[in-house]
């Protein structure tokens, strides 16, 4: 893969002005942040991390695109308040929270990031820095939350953070058996706690299937939690990348038999300190690299409420059939669908798996996303790295209304990414390069050509 | 505390004053992070600050961000257009500051200009400007910075030059001439007025991740701005004549200074 440069200026409006893509901490599983094969420029976000404006009435914050999660929790927890959605990690950037439309635990009870996103400020593909919200330009506003960052670059975003009775999480976390005692505690969770979530072994079969651990939280009161703030956490790293094989069936069904009996008590409750709970896998830096040098992907589905556990169950013996060993497997619940055109939450079961990228990984996905079409469900862009355009298409009945506004704001399909050349079939760098009659002079700058893996 | 900062907007600068309203570990609303006996009992002084730079709007935008992150009211940073290439802003921009703060204790100065030696042989108009606002305002402003600090009986003037002034070396040569002059004119401010009670800090920063060094190569020992900042504030507080950023740079550039030509011809460093 050509090398591409990032543009890193404090002044994200004007590095923004001529390039196909803008990213922020580039923490997405998949390839949605990184440019299309053969595009040399692609702007970042990070510098850009200004607050512009804070109203504690209204819990209103404005800031400029590259302000970061972890960040914002550290000035506003103290405060009182929270962001209004939280993903599973801190090191993402405001620009990054709009454009996955990211959703959390809490999704059955607060939608996703876009629904309390009150206005942005963006450069769209004419170069035009323009406005947007759930009322101004409507249209450019619900395809820009969700929209991967393809319908112009995200400048400034205002959303209106929630408060909270104290900065600590009371939680309960129940141990069960397999994933029809799984799922029905994790509905009945749904109708009384905020925020759940859990995650199962998916190396067990049998009457085991999908045994694993449901996690209930809620802000605790000021009366049961401590009387001050909680210090932001020690992390740990994984310096340098481990060897490469480290993270196979056998070690993942080890890990998973480990944190399943970790949990021995059948519940546990308890006040922990907000990071141990939303961001666990924050606590060891460059996690990743416990993967070695050929990486890991994740995938993440939505399978509707209409296929039930039997969906879900399902869904596991075709992982179990597959042999694809995830040492992480997190199932929560899906409430409503949000505004954004292309969000990835409807009504239903998410799963979430990661497995170390090899040979058959293209293959398995295939089957993957063959199995989520037939039930109906989605996956999530944010962490997809080897979907075919085909099976986005037919899962994604959306997709249309989606792109007649990209083509009313972006109708030469500047705005670009890897992954939009790959899922939404963008013609690639070499392809364009030939149509235009200047670049036709100069020759194609860098051929490109579509990764492919052995199927 | 009362702080003017020119160039606070971007890169170490911009750091450096988030750490003033908001220090890393501590705690903004000003409730304490842990209840530790002593230590939440001891009041830290209110810092007061006043932004200078060449752009109103974004000074503004700056100022506000440092409210919100200080839990301060709005409008309780001020800002006035102070530019390196114009020695005529330095005095208005500085009195200013005074009239806003009630006096001036502590004066830092991060801007500057950068390009890769490269670029610099191929623009001797920007080569020009460079060399003027690195060296010439620089110098122009400390001396109005100096004389209203002497006025009201000393202060802290911290000035960032860098490494690269420390030694001719090939890849920054024009970058690195300014520097050393500046360095020098600060080694000799120091040295001059100490005992008036002005304090002259020469912060000398290594290869630093910021949008100067953004698509340069990284080298070993590159430091972040925020650690930076957080040395910088210890050395004021120390009142410490000279600051290398990271620390490593002090013994890398003592290395350095020692190595006789032949070898500094045979190197790229």
């Amino acid at each position: 893969m050509a090398h591409a440069q990032q543009l890193l200026s404090e002044d994200l409006a004007q590095i923004t002005t001529d390039v196909p893509l803008s990213r922020g901490l580039g923490r997405s599983y998949g390839d949605s942040s990184l440019p299309a094969d053969g595009d040399p420029l692609v702007a970042g976000s990070v510098l850009a991390d200004r607050i512009l404006a804070f109203d504690p009435d209204s819990g209103i914050l404005r800031a400029e695109a590259g302000l970061s999660l972890r960040e914002m929790v550290r000035l506003f927890l103290p405060r009182g308040y929270f962001t209004p959605v939280s993903p599973g990690t801190q090191f993402v950037t405001l620009g990054g929270m709009v454009a996955s439309d990211i959703h959390g635990k809490g999704h059955h009870r607060d939608g996703c990031f876009g629904q309390h996103v009150t206005s942005l400020r963006m450069r769209v593909a004419d170069g035009r820095i323009v406005d947007c919200s759930a009322i101004k330009e409507r249209d450019l506003f619900r395809a820009t939350v969700g929209g991967m960052g393809l319908t112009g670059h995200i400048l400034e975003v205002s959303v209106r953070l929630k408060r909270v009775p104290s900065p600590w999480i009371a939680f309960e976390s129940v141990r069960l058996p397999n994933i029809d005692a799984y799922v029905a505690a994790l509905k009945e969770a749904s109708a009384t706690w905020p925020q759940t979530v859990g995650f199962i072994d998916c190396t067990k079969s049998g009457r085991h299937l999908g045994r694993g651990i449901l996690i209930k939280g809620r802000w605790a009161e000021p009366n049961e939690a401590p009387a001050y703030t909680p210090a932001p956490r020690r992390e740990r790293t994984v310096p340098f990348d481990l060897p490469s094989g480290l993270v196979n069936p056998l070690t993942v069904k080890l890990f998973n038999t480990m944190t399943y009996w970790k949990h021995f008590a059948l519940v546990r409750r308890g006040i922990i300190h907000p990071e141990t709970y939303f961001y666990p896998l924050d606590q060891v830096l460059h996690w990743n690299r416990a993967y070695g040098k050929r990486g890991f992907t994740q995938y993440q589905c939505v399978l509707p409420n209409e296929g039930g556990t039997d969906a879900v169950r399902r869904f596991l013996e075709l992982l179990l059939a597959r042999k694809a060993a995830s040492p992480v497997c997190v199932i929560k619940d899906c409430g409503a669908e949000g505004l954004g055109l292309l969000s990835f939450p409807r009504p239903g079961i998410s799963v979430a798996i990661d497995f170390a990228v090899n040979r058959g990984t293209q293959a398995l996905v295939d089957a993957l996303n063959e199995f989520v079409i037939k039930e109906g469900g989605r996956i999530y862009l944010a962490k997809d790295a080897f979907t075919r355009q085909e099976h986005y298409r037919a899962m994604e009945p959306r997709l249309p209304q989606w792109e007649a506004i990209r083509r009313k704001w972006d109708p030469e399909r500047k705005l670009r990414s890897h992954q939009s050349v790959r899922v939404l079939g963008d013609p690639p760098v070499g392809v364009r390069a030939r149509e235009s009659e200047t670049a036709e002079a100069n020759g194609p700058i860098v051929s490109a050509t579509p990764r492919s893996f052995p199927a | 505390m009362k702080v003017v900062l020119l160039g606070a907007t971007k890169g170490m600068g911009r750091a450096l004053a988030r750490n003033l309203v908001s220090p890393p570990g501590g705690d903004p609303a000003g409730k304490p992070r842990r209840p530790k006996l002593e230590e939440s009992k001891v009041e830290k002084p209110q810092i007061d600050l006043f932004l200078l730079g060449r752009d109103e709007t974004d000074l503004a935008r700056s100022a506000r961000d440092l409210e919100v992150r200080g839990g301060r009211p709005v409008n309780s940073v001020g800002s006035a257009v102070c530019d390196l290439a114009k020695p005529d802003t330095f005095g208005p921009a500085l009195d200013a500051a005074q009239r806003a703060l009630g006096g001036i204790e502590v004066v830092v100065v991060t801007a500057g200009l950068f390009a890769t030696q490269e670029k610099l042989e191929a623009d001797p108009a920007f080569t020009a400007r460079m060399l003027d606002a690195n060296f010439t305002g620089t110098v122009l402003f400390c001396e109005e910075a100096r004389k209203r600090l002497l006025a009201r009986g000393g202060g802290t003037l911290c000035v960032f030059s860098s490494v690269a002034g420390e030694r001719g070396r090939k890849p920054v040569i024009l970058y690195g001439a300014a520097k050393a002059g500046l360095s020098h004119y600060l080694e000799g401010l120091d040295h001059k007025f100490r005992a008036s009670g002005l304090k002259v800090i020469t912060v000398k920063p290594g290869f630093v991740k910021t949008a100067m060094t953004a698509g340069l190569p990284v080298p070993p020992f590159a430091g972040d701005p925020d650690r930076v900042a957080s040395l910088v504030l210890a050395a004021i507080e120390r009142g410490a004549p000279v600051v290398y950023a990271p620390r490593i740079w002090g013994l890398i550039m003592l290395v350095i200074r020692q190595l006789p030509r032949f070898v500094m011809r045979k190197l790229n460093f």
